[in-house]
């Protein structure tokens, strides 16, 4: 078994940045349309959060569990009874590509199931 | 790319397999795991999503409590431990056939864990020890368009997420010790008795040709004695119950040729060819293949009462195992008899011919020989043959009553199989029923031994076994609807 990863933004650096560029990049690979003015505004929002993340990380040590849930809920459950869904063209609505009624998707490499 | 195999023989006298199966069991509730999206099979394309099976932005899941109590009833039919809390697991990966980038499932909190179950092979008992049942869900149907049809050397895939969501239970054995050269049938009769356990829990179709239950067969050998095991290979699509058998064969001669030549097992995920038999070689594969498994914070634990669990426990069907045994007893079948019956997957519907009226022996006779005769010359399973059980218990009950004989039954399932009706429906249309008019019948006795005279000399001596060539003459000109021993007794009575 692999060793599970819950602090997957890897080490905690004091100064963690992230670069104007790589919100763009970011942007582009969520397909989310920024404009210029709005890279401006975000990139600087997130080293905030990145800040805040690097202090909490700080904070945490071997012998604190990683918080998974902040409520101590359990058994949220629902019944098994089908609720009304999307439509096909509503599904495929928001899909760059679309042929057959499927999505259409760039060739895989390397993936074989 | 045809490998080099090692005889099945030498195989064995070099070397102890460990076997190990993942079985994927997709349940059969009415909506998805974590949404209300129906969850039918060969619905058209994407008809069954919604945005939290599609992965949107701002849905949530939420678990099906159905699910839920499925996989705690097979946990518990597998004598596993039922975790008393656990959570959900994100594994992340970047293949279209999930929206969200990620699969949900469960990681080193399995809902049951630490079971077994026993097989019976050839009359041994063999203990298959169960690592862990989990709760998942299935991923999206993806169509590959290109030259090859496969994946290599596609141009683009189609994605279909009617399957996205849809509950599935993971099942992985630890490694099967200790089965040598029955390693391949244990391998079978573990997924055919888990096969039989799910139908009788109802929680699955189980049908291995639609998917709903998948099997992916690991197999690794190490030298005779050896204490630790050698390199797995996990080998996927194993989807039939002879593939599996023939897999796990595959695989062990094709390792047993590399490593007796000094080479190393390349750890990997291999394909099955059902057409070929043969496996080919995929992914490469690492244990420390990282999916950056992370809990669900999207889903609360699932923390099952105790009061449940032993709830759910009281009321699981009787074990497979204990029902064949209380069957065998009540039919008073041999154990090969009860082992043909269950090999050839018929005990169902033996116990329903027997249910129907028919004798245990008669509805084994009729399944296993004329039936099974049948299915196999169509390539087909018993059960799709299109015969109930009911009219074969019909058709027995005419054999006792003396409207056919067994030679005219045969023909009642050609119109069973042909759709011409119930067996009454098809007696009369086709007029099968043995001739009972005596006046008929002595004239065909008489044209016999008018026609075989020196055979009607030795019965006449008193050689009473030679009656076998006129009855037959008699049957033929009765075109097989008369009583074979009513036609023996008149002969006997002219010649006696
Ligand atoms: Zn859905």
């Amino acid at each position: 078994m692999p060793e599970t990863s819950e602090h997957a933004g890897g080490p905690a650096s004091d100064h963690p940045t992230i670069s104007r560029d790589e919100v763009a990049h970011l942007a582009d690979l969520a397909r989310i349309d920024l404009s210029e003015a709005e890279l401006d505004h975000l990139a600087p929002q997130l080293n905030v959060i990145l800040e805040s993340i690097a202090s909490i990380q700080g904070v945490a040590s071997a012998d604190v569990p990683p918080t998974s849930h902040p409520l101590p809920l359990t058994n949220v459950y629902r019944d098994d009874v089908e609720r009304p869904g999307l439509t096909a063209a509503e599904a495929l609505s928001g899909a760059p590509e679309e042929e057959q009624q499927r999505f259409k998707v760039p060739r895989i490499l390397g993936y074989d199931q | 790319m045809t490998a080099t195999l090692l005889s099945y023989d030498d195989v064995l006298a070099q070397f102890d397999p460990a076997l190990g199966l993942e079985v994927h069991v997709e349940l059969n509730t009415a909506t998805k795991m974590f949404c209300g999206c129906p969850t039918v099979f060969g619905a058209e394309p994407n008809t069954q999503t919604c945005p939290t099976c599609l992965g949107l932005p701002g849905s949530m899941p939420v678990v099906n409590a159905k699910a839920v109590e499925s996989a705690i009833r097979i946990g518990l039919a597998l004598n596993c431990q039922i975790a008393e809390w656990c959570r959900f697991a994100r594994k992340n990966y970047f293949y279209p056939d999930m929206p969200k980038n990620f699969q949900t499932s469960q990681y080193d909190e399995p809902i049951a864990f630490d079971g077994y179950t026993e097989v019976e092979v050839d009359g041994e008992l063999y203990r298959v020890g169960i690592e862990r049942a989990h709760m998942e869900e299935d991923t999206g149907k993806s169509t590959h368009i290109g030259t090859t049809g496969r994946i290599h050397g596609a141009d683009y895939s189609l994605v279909d997420y009617n399957r996205a969501g849809i509950p599935l239970i993971e099942i992985v054995t630890k490694p099967v010790l200790g089965t040598g050269a029955k390693a391949p049938e244990v391998a079978r009769a573990y997924v055919a008795q888990l096969r039989e356990l799910l139908l009788g829990l109802g929680v699955s179709d189980v049908r291995m040709e639609q998917g709903s239950l998948r099997c992916d067969v690991n197999l690794s050998l190490a030298p005779k004695g050896a204490d630790r095991l050698g390199i797995r290979t996990e080998t996927k699509n194993v989807n039939s119950l002879r593939s599996v058998e023939r897999a796990t064969r595959y695989e062990m001669q094709r390792h047993a040729a590399v490593l007796a030549e000094g080479g190393k097992v390349l750890q990997e995920t291999r394909h099955w060819h059902e057409d070929t038999g043969i496996t080919t070689s995929g992914r490469e594969k690492s244990d420390a293949e990282d999916y950056r498994y992370f809990p669900e914070p999207d889903l609360v634990p699932v923390a099952p009462s105790r009061d449940w669990v032993e709830q759910l426990r009281a009321e699981l069907p009787e074990p497979p195992h204990e029902k064949r045994a209380r069957l065998q007893a009540e039919w008073g079948f041999s154990d090969l008899e009860m082992r043909d019956t269950a090999g050839a997957g018929a005990l169902g519907l033996v116990a329903e011919t027997i249910a129907a009226g028919a004798s245990p022996q008669t509805a084994r006779k009729w399944w296993l020989g004329e039936l099974a005769r049948r299915a196999n010359e169509s390539e087909i399973d018993l059960g799709s043959l299109g015969v109930a059980p009911a009219d074969v218990a019909r058709v027995q009950s005419l054999v006792d009553e003396g409207t056919l004989n067994d030679k005219l039954a045969r023909q009642v399932f050609d119109g069973l199989l042909d759709g011409e009706g119930t067996p009454d429906e098809i007696v009369a249309a086709r007029g099968l029923a043995i001739v009972s008019d005596e006046g008929a019948l002595s004239a065909a006795v008489d044209h016999a031994i008018a026609a075989h005279p020196d055979v009607a000399d030795k019965i006449r001596d008193g050689k009473v076994a030679a009656a076998g060539a006129l009855i037959g003459a008699v049957m033929k000109e009765m075109r097989g609807q008369a009583d074979a021993n009513r036609v023996r007794e008149l002969i006997l009575e002219k010649l006696g």
